[in-house]
């Protein structure tokens, strides 16, 4: 499962369900949440853009990338465009291996990489302006 | 040719979409990206600005043709 969604429609369990397997003895599940704080500012709710055929494609690449390097039977990506509140699941990733060193691994790689090569954005709002993460040096 | 803004390059930019006329053959993406900086010179204060084409990340090395599907891709900032 390869998704861009809306965060309402977003569901864990559907997602740890679509990695299960019987050949497997492990899954491993990332979740990131919305934070309240950046540095000590309020943060209100966080926007998310995606330029999504790519954002589909990239995250393929890293699907079949850890199926590969870390011999995952099924991996679900699964992350929210649109608005997120406080609390909110914002990327949900789920691993399905047959040892749990690799669940852990492969699902490390998957996020670390997501933040390198997905053309997904994203708005920070404060109680006094928002901003584009990362746009300035 | 059509380019595809996202993010802050679609803030500074001003719009979702920049209509761009090849001027000649043998233009490479590395070559379009340079005058879209030179032309809007916000885009070379960001952290980091690069193409992609045909729903690639590009080298900089590609042709451009017209029916190519290009997008800037400021600093991404998905998870």
């Amino acid at each position: 499962m390869i998704e861009l969604k809306e965060q309402k429609d977003i569901n864990i369990s559907d997602i740890i369900d679509s990695v299960k397997s019987d050949y497997c003895g492990a899954v491993d599940i990332f979740i990131g949440t919305v934070r309240d704080n950046l540095v000590g500012k309020k943060v209100t709710k966080l926007f998310f853009e995606a330029y999504t055929p790519m954002a589909i494609s990239e995250l393929s690449k890293i699907a079949d990338t850890v199926k590969e390097r870390y011999k995952a039977d099924k991996v679900s990506i699964v992350h929210a465009v649109g608005d997120c509140l406080v609390g909110e699941t914002a990327v949900v990733i789920a691993v399905s291996t047959p040892h749990r060193k690799a669940s852990f691994e492969g699902c490390q790689y998957a996020i670390d990489t997501l933040k390198d090569t997905v053309p997904i954005w994203k708005r920070e709002y404060f109680e006094d302006g928002s901003h584009w993460v990362f746009s300035h040096p | 040719m059509k380019i595809l803004l996202f993010g802050i390059a679609k803030d500074i930019i001003g719009s979702s979409i920049l209509e761009q006329k090849l001027t000649k053959d043998g233009v490479t993406s590395a070559d379009l990206l340079s005058s879209l900086k030179e032309e809007y010179p916000e885009l070379s204060k960001l952290r980091s600005i690069a193409l992609a084409v045909n729903g690639e990340h590009s080298l900089g090395e590609e042709i451009l043709r017209e029916e190519d599907e290009v997008a800037l891709i400021p600093p991404m900032s998905g998870g």
